[in-house]
C-alpha cells in the first residue's frame, strides 16, 4: 500500500450526475489532461524502450567481457560503460526494466482482484464478514509496509514467486477497503434495489451492476500502489531477497555499483533515475486520472 | 463522552489489534518452508542445536500451546534468543530503538519544515505557475528508492563535498543533529509529497471559510492571514497525515538506516536477514508493528488535544 492522504477510504460523491453523461464527457475529455497525457506518454516510453530493447541496442545483457570492466560513458561503443563484468549498462538497463515492469504489474493485479472481491463481499453482505476482513484490514495496516513485505520475503525465500505473496498477502487491504466504502454507498440506490428486486443473485449484482460502477476509484489507487510495489521491489533486490542475479534488475544494478560509487557513478546513478522516472509517469497517471474523475473531465 | 472516555475507548479498541499484530509475528516461523528449526539453521546444522531451537521456538507442541508460551513469554518482556548474537533479543532491541526513534522524529521535523512553505506558497496562489510546480515536482519523491536517493546524497554532499559525515549516528544532540541530518533529509524527501498535498488542500479548504473572508475585509495583511489564520487551522489535518503515515515513514527509515550505519532497529532487522538471525526479524517486525499502533492513538489523542471543535463521539 501506498502513503495515503487524509482518509484511505475515499469519500464518495454525494449524489453522482447521471452515469451515462459522466461517462461520455469523460471519453470527450481525458486525452485533454495533461498530466495523464504526459504520464502516458512517458509511460509509453518507457515501456517500448524497455520490451524494443533489442532494437535499441546489440549487446546481450548478460555477456561478460572480463577484458573490459569498468568502462566510462561511450567507451568502446557501450553507450553507458559497462560494470565490474564487462556487461553493457545501457542494455542491462534496457532487459533490467522488462524484469522490474513485468513483476510489477503482476505484484499490482494480484492484490487488486484479491481486495475488489474481499472487499465487495465485505460491503454488499455487511454483518460477520465484513466484520471479520475489517479486524484483519485494522490489523495488517499496523505493520510498515516494508517491514512486512521484507520479513514475509524472507520466511518464504527469495526470488519472484515470494514477492508475489508478500505484497498481494499485505496490498489486498487497500483495494478491499476502498471497494467497501464505495459499495456500502452504491448498493443503496435505485439500479441495485432494482436488480434485487429482479431477483437476479448476488454474485450477479456485484459483478455486472455494482462492480463496474466502483472500480475506477480502485484503478486510481492502484496507479499510486504500482509505484510502491515498483520500490519494493526494486528495494528488495537491492537486498539480495528480490531478483536474483544474474538476471538484470534496477535493484541489483544499484547495489553491485554501489562500490564504484565515486569512480563510476553512473553504474548506480543511472538505474535509480529509471526507477524515479517511471514512478513519475505512474503518478502522473494516477493523478491525472483522479483529476479526471473528480471533475468529470471539465 | 469526556476527554478522557474517549482516550480509554481508543485504548480497549487497540486490543483486538495488538492481538493481531503478535498473532501475525508468532505465524511468521510457519511460514518458513520445510522444518523451520533446520531451514534457519541450515541443512548441516547439529541435531542438538536443531532440537535446542525447536524448544525454544516450542515448535514441538500443540499450536495453541506455542502462541501461549509467545504471548507469555511476551509479557515477561522475552523475545527469545538471538540466533546469531546469542544474547537476549529484548537487550538488542532496547539499545538499537533510540537511533531509529531520533531519526523519525528528525524526519518528521524537516518533512514538516519543508512542506509547510511549500505548501503555503501554492495554497496562496491557486493555478498559478507555482501551484502547478509545487505540485508536480513533489510526484518525483514518490518513485524515489530512498535506499538509492540516500546513496547519492551520500556520495555528494558527505563523500564529495564533506558536508555531512557519511555514516553513524553521532555524539550528543548537536552530534546526532549534525551526522542524520541526510539520513533524515532522505526519510522526509519521501514523505514531503503526501504532506505538501494534504496541506495545500486543507489550506485551500480554509482558504474559502467565512472568519478568512472576515480576516481579508478587516484588512489583515495577506502574509499574516496565512500564517495566522490559515496555516493555524491547516495544520491540524496535516498531523493526522503524519500519523497515517507512520508506517510509510518507518518503512523509509528500515533501508535509510542500513544505507548510514546508524544502529537502529532497521540495520538490526536488515543484518538479521543476511546472518538469518529468525527471532530478531520476528521481534523487529513486532515492535515496528506496536509502535505504529502507539502513534495512531497519539495521533488520535493529539487530533482531540489540537482541535477543541472534535466532538468525542468517534
Amino acid at each position: 500500500m501506498s502513503a495515503v492522504s487524509a482518509d484511505p477510504a475515499p469519500a464518495p460523491a454525494p449524489v453522482p450526475p447521471p452515469a451515462v453523461t459522466r461517462v461520455r464527457a469523460r471519453r470527450a475529455r481525458w486525452y485533454r489532461q495533461p498530466t495523464l497525457m504526459t504520464g502516458l506518454v512517458l509511460l509509453a516510453v518507457i515501456v517500448f524502450m524497455c520490451y524494443g530493447a533489442s532494437l535499441l541496442t546489440s549487446f546481450n545483457p548478460d555477456t561478460q567481457n572480463l577484458e573490459q570492466p569498468l568502462l566510462g560513458l561511450g567507451q568502446a561503443g557501450h553507450l553507458l560503460g559497462t560494470d565490474q563484468e564487462g556487461r553493457d549498462t545501457w542494455a542491462r538497463l534496457l532487459y533490467g526494466g522488462q524484469v522490474d515492469l513485468r513483476v510489477a504489474f503482476i505484484a499490482v493485479i494480484l492484490p487488486f482482484i484479491l481486495g475488489t472481491i474481499l472487499g465487495s463481499l465485505a460491503g454488499y453482505f455487511g454483518g460477520w464478514a465484513d466484520t471479520v476482513i475489517m479486524r484483519i484490514i485494522d490489523i495488517v495496516v499496523a505493520f510498515p509496509f516494508f517491514v512486512l513485505v521484507i520479513a514475509l520475503v524472507f520466511v518464504l525465500g527469495t526470488g519472484e514467486k515470494s514477492i508475489y505473496i508478500a505484497i498481494t498477502a499485505i496490498g489486498w487491504v487497500s483495494y478491499a477497503r476502498i471497494t467497501r466504502g464505495e459499495i456500502t454507498v452504491a448498493k443503496r440506490q435505485e439500479y441495485v434495489l432494482a436488480a434485487q428486486s429482479g431477483g437476479l443473485s448476488s454474485l450477479r449484482i456485484i459483478g455486472r451492476h455494482l462492480l463496474p460502477n466502483v472500480v475506477t476509484q480502485s484503478i486510481v489507487y492502484a496507479m499510486s500502489d504500482i509505484v510502491q510495489d515498483i520500490i519494493a521491489i526494486v528495494t528488495l533486490s537491492y537486498l539480495g531477497l528480490g531478483i536474483q542475479p544474474p538476471t538484470p534488475d534496477w535493484g541489483t544494478m544499484i547495489s553491485a555499483g554501489q562500490n564504484f560509487l565515486t569512480t563510476q557513478w553512473q553504474l548506480t546513478t543511472i538505474p535509480g533515475i529509471a526507477v524515479v522516472i517511471t514512478g513519475l509517469a505512474l503518478s502522473l497517471i494516477g493523478d491525472g486520472l483522479a483529476d479526471l474523475l473528480r471533475t468529470g473531465g471539465s | 463522552m469526556g476527554r478522557m472516555s474517549f482516550v480509554l475507548r481508543r485504548l480497549v479498541l487497540l486490543v483486538p489489534t495488538a492481538v493481531g499484530v503478535t498473532i501475525i509475528t508468532f505465524f511468521m516461523v510457519h511460514l518458513i518452508p520445510g522444518n523451520p528449526a533446520v531451514t534457519i539453521l541450515g541443512q548441516r546444522a547439529n541435531p542438538s542445536t536443531v532440537a535446542a531451537l525447536d524448544k525454544q521456538l516450542g515448535l514441538n507442541q500443540p499450536l495453541i500451546e506455542q502462541y501461549w508460551l509467545f504471548i507469555d513469554r511476551l509479557f515477561h518482556g522475552n523475545l527469545g534468543q538471538s540466533l546469531y548474537y546469542q544474547v537476549p533479543v529484548s537487550s538488542l532491541i532496547t539499545s538499537h530503538l533510540p537511533p531509529t526513534l531520533w531519526l523519525l522524529c528528525y524526519a518528521a521535523v524537516l518533512g514538516v519544515a519543508i512542506s509547510v512553505p511549500l505548501a503555503t506558497l501554492a495554497a496562496s496562489r491557486k493555478d498559478a505557475v507555482r501551484d502547478h510546480v509545487i505540485r508536480v515536482v513533489p510526484l518525483l519523491g514518490l518513485g524515489l528508492p530512498a535506499f538509492w536517493f540516500g546513496l547519492i546524497l551520500q556520495t555528494w554532499l558527505g563523500t564529495k563535498l564533506r558536508l555531512f559525515p557519511v555514516t553513524g549516528y553521532g555524539q550528543g544532540f548537536t552530534g546526532h543533529l549534525h551526522s542524520m541530518f541526510l539520513p533524515a533529509l532522505t526519510v522526509a524527501v519521501a514523505l514531503c509529497p503526501v504532506l505538501i498535498r494534504s496541506l495545500r488542500a486543507s489550506m485551500l479548504g480554509v482558504l474559502g471559510a467565512e472568519f478568512v473572508t472576515t480576516a481579508r475585509a478587516k484588512g489583515v495583511p495577506a502574509p499574516r492571514l496565512l500564517v495566522r489564520h490559515v496555516l493555524r487551522n491547516a495544520v491540524i489535518p496535516a498531523v493526522t497525515v503524519l500519523g497515517i503515515n507512520i508506517g510509510y515513514l518507518i518503512g523509509g527509515t528500515l533501508i535509510v538506516e542500513q544505507v548510514f550505519a546508524i544502529p537502529g532497529l532497521g540495520s538490526l532487522m536488515i543484518n538479521a536477514i543476511f546472518e538469518r538471525d529468525f527471532t530478531v526479524i520476528q521481534s523487529v517486525a513486532l515492535v515496528y508493528g506496536v509502535l505504529v499502533v502507539l502513534v495512531n492513538l497519539l495521533t488520535d489523542v493529539a487530533y482531540v488535544a489540537l482541535d477543541p471543535r472534535v466532538r468525542f463521539d468517534a
